[in-house]
């Protein structure tokens, strides 16, 4: 029997969340205050959440790896959010939200999940606004908009290049706001290192303080994660330092399964890699392809100058220019989809056309955007990240073009969720960028931002509700009881096995030997035999892990080596089964391209016959087995996707 | 490059510490001051000792985990930017760096370089915000925001909270960091309803934190890696005399 039911509600999509609010069950205000809820995470999707949540008057309990909830990766997004208020008057609708959405997915996310995400977006930009989020605005106040990849309407909203920031700002003031109310309680630096399970359902938590090393139970009626991506599975990515899978590997480990692992998104504008020192990427947001213009040199002979340094890109005649993204996709130019516009970038620099010293980039220019614009108005759109990337490459892009390349991005895979946002887990949600569920094979840009507060403030208050309405009669725990007791005895004698390995390779080392292998054999372009081959190169590193990894110090302490270990053997574990996904996926689509599998003029050829399903992985002793979870599509026609 | 390091070692909070001298070669002029201390570290590691800890999660300059005194300036010797953004062709080849923690009666230090900044959190929830709950609000386009307004809002409220204005106060004062917020929530319609008792409950908090108090110095200004600037204490000022004079003080 298959395994995985969506419980996707019955009736027409437009009617489906309309319907699903008026039915579902309620917990009235004075049993709320029996009920304790754990959230394991403060970015949009967390802090949203636990704000919602503690505002109805449930107890929250909220933790993050950081310093303050303020800082989770979440706030690192520059662009912005989509919604389909149509307040340019360009033709915008729910529906269109939707279509652009599920067609940006390479149609690989539930119709169901997309049509609802589509639905809340405007309430979000609402109740941002009321919160005091200072959104971009012109002249008469209203609200402005800017274009992103995908779309042919302006409903980005932004605030600068900082709108991460700014909405993560609105919810963690939304949140503060809740601790001093007293509903809400805040744990920092705090790793989450177990979900701990009653009877099968997910009942706590158990966490290691980062400061005093102390493991440390929490007891929940229901546990929430929103633990954001998994990015730096590639060592490399856009991510912060400190992002993770663990919070999901350990729940994967425990029964909740795991959907889609190789649909992950590779950015196409991202600051070069510039030496092996490296640890980490830089994003130039998307929103600089509004203005600016992608090209390579036309001739080999002048790509070969430009790497040695011996001409600068000035140089390069408008006629010795290919602007590749126009040329190719004349209806979208440079405002394709991330995965096509990563690939055509790769396709250029293979074809020995890049620039840099690496032959790895290529340009991003705003010559024609300043002509016609005047430098004050670029300065005014991008300040910001133009000083960001001077800083980084000691280059003036005022001057000359910005060197970008594609870079690991953002995850679409991630925890498998039903319409509730439950997990394989009874009592066990997962909620924001740690789920798979509304992006299919490809994320649209200003779209994530606008999921995890969809299901922060909108979604998760009713469907946990729903949920919770059948708990009210289970009491609360002491976390002396024997499953919390187990679980922290299990998570301590791991953590004691691995600092005692005292082998001689660092975590940073290793971490740097996985991410070479999933960036050569599982990157931009994969094929039967590059993951054959990855494979095989993975296997290894576990054992290589337990026998010969290096944790300095011990476990008592602030120790930053310890943290980082727990979370290279769990993408060490992940890898393996990331490459495993992807060699069984034998279509392209999205982000996850196969090259064995693709049309003449070389996009992306996806098989519906035999990939339209989520592919959902069980762990059992120590396998992997898959479950499919087909996807129905009875509101748009699957066709090829074409941005020509 | 190489360079000499002498750097802040401290067990925990409870411990005294000290400075270490340390020595790193061969780092590029293209690695971040971060990048050189992971080549530090990686060093310390090798040798089996503790490696440096210091705080660190975006490396780009906006989630303000980054701290770092360089050679006696938060943030090191750039300006409008944080330690995570410093790069090492900003230095000499062959220069020696100091690098120390915060350092303030409010921010205990955690382990070496890393400090405890949670009462900026609690500042923050004595009123840092508009109290609004989710889904009762009307249409965002429904007041509109002179252009203006919006602008000068999102001047003050890029502040990431990374705490150098308090780190480069000789009084170890917060305003800055309470007037970027006081100023961001102040400036937009939304934010007036609670403005008065929001600063007073704002600064009350930052009082009983044990931060200090605001002689004009404007280091803070200066060391700002998002250069908020002190028209924001000015406004907060203004907002809390008015507050006082006009007997809105609250009970608090
Ligand atoms: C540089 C960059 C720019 C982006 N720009 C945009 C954009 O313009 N528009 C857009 O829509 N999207 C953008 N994205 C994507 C978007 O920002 C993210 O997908 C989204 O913010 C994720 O939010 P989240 O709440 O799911 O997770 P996060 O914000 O990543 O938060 C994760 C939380 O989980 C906690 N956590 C993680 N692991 C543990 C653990 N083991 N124990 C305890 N706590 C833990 C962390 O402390 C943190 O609080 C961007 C992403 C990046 C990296
Ligand atoms: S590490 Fe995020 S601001 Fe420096």
């Amino acid at each position: 029997m298959n395994p995985l039911n969506a419980r996707i509600p019955e009736g027409p999509l437009a009617d489906k969340w309309t319907n699903y609010k008026a039915s579902c069950k309620l917990v009235n205000p004075a049993n709320k205050r029996k009920l304790d809820i754990i959230v394991v995470g403060t970015g949009l999707a967390g802090a949203s959440a636990a704000a919602a949540l503690g505002e109805v008057g449930y107890n929250v309990k909220v933790f993050c790896y950081q310093d303050s909830p303020r800082r989770a990766h979440s706030i690192a997004a520059q662009g912005g959010i989509n919604a389909d208020k149509n307040y340019q008057n360009d033709g915008d609708s729910v529906h269109r939200l939707f279509f652009d959405t599920i067609k940006g997915g390479d149609y690989r996310a539930r119709e169901a999940n997309v049509h609802r995400l589509a639905e809340v977006s405007n309430n979000i930009i609402d109740q941002c606004v009321a919160q005091g989020v200072p959104f971009a605005r012109d002249y008469g106040g209203a609200l402005d908009n800017r274009s992103f990849g995908g779309a042919q309407v302006s409903r980005t909203f932004y605030a600068r290049g900082q709108t991460g920031q700014q909405l993560l700002l609105g919810a963690y003031g939304a949140l503060s706001r809740q601790v001093a109310n007293g509903s809400v309680k805040l744990y920092n630096r705090r790793d989450m290192l177990e979900v701990v399970l009653v009877d099968g359902k997910a009942r706590g938590i158990i966490v290691r303080n980062l400061v005093t090393g102390e493991i440390e139970k929490h007891f929940g009626h229901a546990v929430v994660l929103a633990t954001g991506g998994y990015g730096n599975v590639y060592f490399l990515s856009t991510n912060a330092m400190g992002s993770n899978v663990t919070p999901c590997w350990r729940a994967y480990k425990k029964g909740a399964m795991f959907a889609n692992p190789c649909f992950t998104q590779i950015h196409p504008t991202c600051i070069p890699v510039h030496g092996d020192f490296q640890s980490k990427l830089t994003l130039m947001s998307e929103s600089l392809r509004n203005d600016g213009r992608i090209w390579v040199p036309k001739k080999v002979e002048d790509a070969e100058r430009l790497r040695k340094k011996e001409i600068s890109p000035n140089d390069i005649q408008e006629e010795d220019r290919d602007y590749y993204l126009e040329r190719r996709y004349p209806a979208f130019g440079n405002l394709v989809p991330r995965d096509v516009a990563s690939r055509a970038a790769k396709e250029r620099c293979d074809a020995n056309n890049g620039v840099s010293h690496s032959g790895l980039a290529v340009y991003l220019d705003f010559k024609d955007a300043i002509k016609r614009f005047g430098i004050d108005t670029i300065k005014a759109r991008y300040g910001n990240l133009f000083q960001m990337y001077q800083k980084i490459v000691d280059e003036d892009p005022y001057q000359v073009p910005m060197m970008i390349y594609p870079a690991v991005h953002y995850t679409m895979g991630g925890t498998w969720v039903d319409y509730n946002l439950m997990t394989t887990i009874p009592g066990l949600f997962a909620i924001g960028e740690c789920n798979f569920s509304d992006h299919g094979a490809n994320r649209l840009g200003a779209s994530a931002l606008m999921q995890g507060l969809a299901d922060g403030y909108f979604v998760l208050p009713y469907t946990l509700g729903s949920y919770l309405a059948d708990e009210i009669h289970s009491p609360r725990m002491t976390t002396e009881e024997a499953p919390f007791k187990e679980a922290a005895g299990e998570i301590d004698a791991m953590l004691n096995k691995m600092i005692n390995v005292k082998g001689s390779q660092s975590v940073d080392n290793l971490h740097k030997k996985l991410g070479k292998i999933m960036w050569d054999y599982c990157g931009m372009g994969r094929s039967e035999k590059s993951l054959t081959k990855g494979l095989e190169l993975i296997k290894p590193l576990k054992d290589e892990f337990w026998n010969d990894i290096k944790v300095p110090g011990g476990l008592n302490e602030y120790n930053p080596e310890v943290e980082k270990a727990g979370r290279l053997i769990d993408f060490i574990e992940l890898g393996e089964l990331l490459m495993k996904d992807a060699l069984n996926r034998k279509e392209s689509c999205g982000g996850h391209f196969r090259e064995e599998m693709q049309t003449e003029e070389g996009e992306a050829k996806r098989d519906d016959d035999n990939f339209r399903y989520v592919a959902t992985w069980e762990h059992q002793n120590g396998e992997h087995i898959l479950h499919k979870e087909e996807l129905v599509f009875e509101n748009v026609e699957l066709k090829q996707r074409n941005y020509k | 490059m190489d360079f000499t390091l002498k750097i802040w070692r401290q067990l925990d909070a409870g411990s005294k510490g000290k400075f270490e001298t340390y020595q790193v070669t061969n780092v590029s002029p293209d690695s971040s001051f971060f990048e050189m201390l992971d080549t530090l570290n990686q060093q310390i590691i090798d040798q089996g000792e503790m490696p440096v800890s210091f705080d660190h999660d975006c490396r780009e300059g906006i989630c303000g985990t980054c701290s770092l005194f360089v050679n006696g300036r938060p943030h090191g010797p750039d300006t409008g930017i944080t330690t995570c953004q410093l790069h090492m062709r900003r230095f000499k080849d062959g220069e020696t760096i100091v690098i120390e923690p915060w350092r303030a009666k409010a921010f205990p230090i955690v382990r070496d370089l890393v400090v405890d900044r949670s009462a900026f959190d609690k500042i923050i929830q004595a009123g840092g915000y508009i109290s609004v709950n989710t889904g009762c609000s009307p249409d965002a386009n429904a007041i509109p925001i002179p252009k203006r307004a919006a602008d000068l809002s999102m001047d003050a409220a890029a502040c990431i909270g990374c705490g150098a204005c308090v780190a480069s106060c000789k009084n170890a004062s917060a305003m800055l960091f309470v007037g970027a917020k006081v100023a961001h929530l102040g400036l937009l319609p939304q934010g007036k309803a609670e403005a008065s008792r929001r600063v007073q409950q704002m600064v009350a908090e930052m009082d009983s934190l044990g931060f200090g108090n605001c002689t004009n110095m404007y280091a803070c200004e200066a060391e700002c890696p998002k250069e908020i600037n002190v028209s924001t204490i000015a406004l907060m000022n203004r907002g809390f005399f008015m507050a006082k004079i006009f007997c809105e003080k609250e009970e608090l």
